[in-house]
């Protein structure tokens, strides 16, 4: 029986993190699970993590809200961490995952078995949050078990 | 007209692999002062500098301990290929003549302050200051090793790359580091010890990874001209090239490919050489896969061959590609930036003087250094001849 991953219930040993800023859309966007990426409205390059100009021209970007479903593009399994709330989390899956034209983030997939994980699979958007006032984006099997 | 053409004349390294006597700023002095042994300079001609700290205060704090009062300077910090990033730098100011004779020193108590378990251990931690690495990646429990160990994943993925292929370069180097007194580990291992070592990050193993040591180094580099009243024999750098595709991990465009293919095509141009004229190759292997990915961007072999390319002992001094002859990063010495250690085995390789792993009357050696995550990559060729 593959183990199951899944987030422990007491996330709230998050660090810390930077939620301003030219990042602050970004992470009120996942408070109304939403996931929120640029796209430059000069040149229409899209990107992640947001940035102050595109990456492609140096135009400026603007917000477009993620619709459908990701890919896992890699990932490895860590098996032991040794502190909260990784170590309460191991074995977890750090993964990249594609959202198409190019943007792609690092991520944890979650609510899954672990041998059921492989590269092409598809995903969607997990909205957790961790403690008041910072909501975590993680991934999930687009199809999860007992989903009709 | 003087001859201004830049040529590495003395190199130095401090004691290793584990030196509990010597501070990070005492490596960079013992190995400067291994360097101007070597080559005979007084110290007092040494009028650039370049180095890249670890844990000192500053890189100038490291030119007043050593004392090095210089016309031209350089602190590029590019993680493990930030000392082929300064050749680069010095042989552009040598030429100029902004400069005659620059020293490149690097120092590391890694092992004698941390440990062994940098990679997995030290990897979360609530950072200081918030970058882009502690919001997007920091914040799902990444780790050093398993940023590469996605790169291998999707290698295998895409190219069928087997662990045992990767254990090749592991086993190869292994071997040279047998020959090498002060290697961290000397004993010989085989595909099956790799494949069998404890699992860190699927699919890398433990002895996927590098070791965690102390070390330091020191090259000389000066003209064509003033080596001619030298002792050592120079070696010519006969190009010199950097690029990086991007920084964090999670900002690289393809999993297999480095900015070591951008900078191929640049390299061997500027040389006016091919793979085929290079008799040695000293390649970054903080992990298997590092090797692996820098022989096929550097078109040793096409993308995706590198697996088969390394089966069967290729990599060995004796082999087809003789790679990390003095045991590399993976058996040998690793203090966190190994990118000058590379560079001097390759001197040494150039020089006729690495020992029992000495490749039969080599012409050219390419080094190569990659720092951050796959990110930076800086890469030199090396010549017995002048250009």
């Amino acid at each position: 029986m593959a183990e199951y991953i899944q987030l422990p219930e007491d996330m709230s040993s998050l660090a810390d993190i930077e939620t301003t800023g030219e990042w602050k859309p970004f992470w009120e966007g996942l408070q109304r699970s939403e996931v929120l990426i640029q796209q430059c409205k000069s040149c229409g390059h899209k990107q992640f993590y947001p940035r102050y100009l595109c990456t492609a021209c140096g135009g400026e970007p603007d917000w477009l809200t993620f619709e459908g479903e990701a890919v896992l593009y890699t990932y490895s399994v860590i098996r032991k961490h040794h502190q909260p709330p990784f170590k309460q989390m191991s074995p977890y899956i750090v993964a990249m995952i594609d959202l198409g034209d190019g943007v792609r983030m690092m991520s944890n997939v979650i609510n899954c078995d672990l041998d059921e994980v492989e590269i092409g699979m598809r995903l969607k958007p997990a909205f957790v949050e961790a403690r008041e006032g910072l909501t975590v984006l993680y991934w999930q099997p687009a199809q999860l078990v007992g989903d009709s | 007209m003087s001859d201004r053409t830049p040529v590495i004349i003395g190199i130095g390294l401090s004691d290793y692999p584990v030196a509990p006597h010597l501070s990070e700023r005492e490596h960079h002095a013992q190995a400067l002062q291994r360097a101007l042994a070597d080559c005979g300079i007084p110290k007092r001609d040494i009028d650039g500098f370049m180095t890249f700290k670890m844990q000192e205060e500053s890189e100038n704090s490291v030119a007043e301990y050593l004392g090095i009062n210089f016309k031209v300077f350089g602190g590029l910090g590019v993680g493990g290929a930030c000392f082929e990033f300064h050749v680069q730098q010095a042989c552009a100011q040598i030429r100029d003549g902004q400069c005659d004779t620059v020293a490149i020193t690097y120092g590391s108590d890694l092992y004698t302050r941390m440990g062994r378990s940098l990679g997995t251990k030290g990897a979360w931690k609530a950072s200081e200051v918030n970058t882009t690495t502690s919001s997007f990646e920091e914040l799902y429990g990444s780790n050093i090793v398993a940023n590469y160990a996605m790169a291998t994943r999707r290698h295998m993925h895409q190219y069928g790359t087997t662990s045992e292929q990767l254990a090749e370069i592991a086993v190869a180097h292994r071997f040279h580091a047998g020959f090498n007194t002060n290697a961290m580990y000397r004993d010989p291992i085989t595909v099956d010890d790799v494949v069998n070592s404890s699992m860190v990050a699927d699919p890398l193993h433990k002895l996927d990874c590098c070791v965690v040591s102390d070390g330091g180094g020191a090259v000389i580099i000066t003209t064509a001209e003033r080596a001619r009243e030298l002792k050592t024999r120079p070696v010519y750098i006969h190009a010199a090239q950097v690029g990086q595709t991007h920084w964090n991990i999670s900002q690289m465009p393809d999993f297999t490919r480095t900015a070591a293919a951008d900078i191929a095509p640049r390299l061997f141009a500027e040389a006016g050489l091919t793979p085929d004229d290079i008799d040695t190759v000293q390649l970054y292997d903080s992990f298997t896969i590092t090797a692996l990915l820098l022989l096929e961007d550097l078109g040793f072999c096409e993308k995706g061959e590198g697996g088969s390319f390394v089966e069967g002992g290729a990599l060995r001094y004796d082999g087809r590609l003789p790679c990390n002859t003095d045991g590399g990063g993976l058996s040998s010495c690793h203090p966190g930036m190994r990118g000058l250690l590379l560079l001097i085995e390759a001197v040494r390789q150039m020089r006729g003087e690495a020992g029992e792993t000495q490749v039969r009357d080599p012409k050219f050696a390419l080094a190569c250094g990659a720092g951050g995550y796959l990110s930076g990559m800086g890469a030199l060729i090396l010549g017995t001849e002048a250009p």
